[in-house]
């Protein structure tokens, strides 16, 4: 690990200071992508500005058909919170199945979103769902917040504080984990909502988290597997590494689709 | 450099450390000590677990400068005296281990699995375990020691 300057701001606006006046700064939530990360030097900051000494990031509200879980919010928070499991359990449930349990006791939703990493869980909840994700300056739709790997909307300086979910009439989320990283080999959030049906995968995609309108219109119409039983998912966009290759991925996407239509109920 | 300040196993320690020091460096670097292992270094297998305000965390994927003002405990502060937690005893009479590598890590981590969920079946304890790789036993009695252990720590 290359050398850094440490900061830990009390406050949203302090943060913003240190990291505006940072030769390269960046911030730091959970640490669990970051710090190995840098470990491997594929990343060096100038100075880290560490967002666990602000109170307004850390906390879940329920109200008017809406969960915000503020940015420093850990997935173990997100996976025990008795008003998540109870307004969107497949959140919840996700949540609880990012890495393992001392990597859930660190991990946070604001790190996993900006981070925006192909394979991780929260992007398909947040498409999924078609969540708001909320910043220093403004509030970005999800359906505008993914644009690549490892890319988002977020400007440079500008910090997520919170991500706000609309609250679904069902959903689920299943995943196909690689064995040893638990990370997403496929992911399908699938929900339904009072103005439709959305689904999103993760995992998959060679350019990030993707919906899939043609699931989403059948489903629309029958939400049931059956409805999609035929559904083949085109190779062309797939990723192919050596944990799997484009075509076994495409067939893993239809597969983890219809089960979590199916455990949606 | 940065000045952290924790508490680990009970005492106060307080040092200057280098920013980038990892939590694992500073307890078995600094305070010498080295029950806590450092296997992978990548955050996959668990060796380096700890409490942190007594929670399990990965010691490898923490920078110290984190735990500052935090309550950290490691494999040697978890037996009260001569006496050894009722988790490290159930490793030892159940042969949960072979080469005691991924020992310590092992326990901290089905402690805290076990103040979770104080009676843990079969899959809990091995879906509680994902975070903790052991390349000998193929963990069959790891996982008979953690039901004991949790039985021993319900009292």
């Amino acid at each position: 690990m290359q050398s850094f300057n440490y900061a830990k701001p009390a406050s949203l606006a302090d943060a913003a200071a240190a990291l505006a006046k940072a030769e390269d700064g960046t911030l730091l939530a959970g640490g669990q992508t970051l710090l190995p990360t840098m470990k491997a030097r594929l990343a060096a900051p100038s100075d880290l500005v560490d967002l666990a000494g602000i109170a307004e990031l850390k906390g879940i509200s329920v109200s008017g058909g809406t969960v915000t879980i503020g940015a420093m919010t850990r997935h173990a928070d997100v996976a025990g919170s008795a008003e998540v499991k109870g307004a969107i359990p497949a959140l919840a449930a996700l949540a609880g199945g990012i890495g393992d349990q001392a990597v859930r006791n660190r991990g946070t939703i604001g790190g996993s979103v900006a981070n925006n990493d192909p394979a991780a869980d929260y992007p398909a909840a947040v498409l999924g769902l078609g969540a708001t994700v909320r910043t220093n300056s403004r509030s970005i739709a999800a359906d505008d917040f993914f644009t690549g790997l490892f890319d988002t909307a977020l400007n440079a300086g500008e910090i997520v504080t919170a991500v706000s979910f609309p609250v679904p009439q069902k959903a689920a989320y299943v995943k196909f984990p690689n064995p040893a990283s638990r990370y997403a080999m496929v992911g399908v959030f699938v929900a339904k909502t009072a103005s439709g049906v959305r689904v999103a995968v993760t995992g998959a995609g060679n350019g990030g988290v993707f919906r899939v309108p043609a699931y989403e219109a059948a489903l629309a119409a029958n939400f049931s597997p059956s409805a999609i039983a035929d559904g083949v998912i085109s190779a062309a966009d797939m990723n192919s590494d050596l944990h799997a290759d484009a075509e076994y991925r495409a067939h893993l996407v239809a597969v983890m689709a219809r089960r979590a239509v199916a455990a949606a109920g | 450099m940065p000045t952290v300040s924790m508490t680990v196993n009970g005492q106060t320690v307080s040092a200057e450390v280098d920013g980038r020091t990892l939590l694992v460096e500073f307890i078995r670097e600094h305070l010498a000590l080295t029950g806590t292992h450092v296997g992978c270094d990548t955050s996959q297998c668990g060796a380096c677990v700890v409490h942190v305000n007594g929670e399990a965390a990965k010691s490898c994927t923490m920078l110290a400068v984190q735990a500052n003002g935090a309550s950290v405990t490691t494999i040697e502060g978890l037996s009260e005296g001569d006496d050894l937690h009722p988790m490290q005893a159930a490793f030892k009479d159940n042969h949960g281990l072979q080469c005691g590598f991924c020992t310590p890590g092992m326990i901290m981590s089905a402690v805290d699995l076990a103040k979770r969920n104080p009676n843990p079946t079969e899959a809990e304890i091995r879906k509680g375990l994902e975070g903790n790789i052991c390349r000998c036993t193929g963990y069959h009695n790891i996982v008979k020691a953690v039901a004991q252990g949790a039985a021993g720590m319900r009292g």
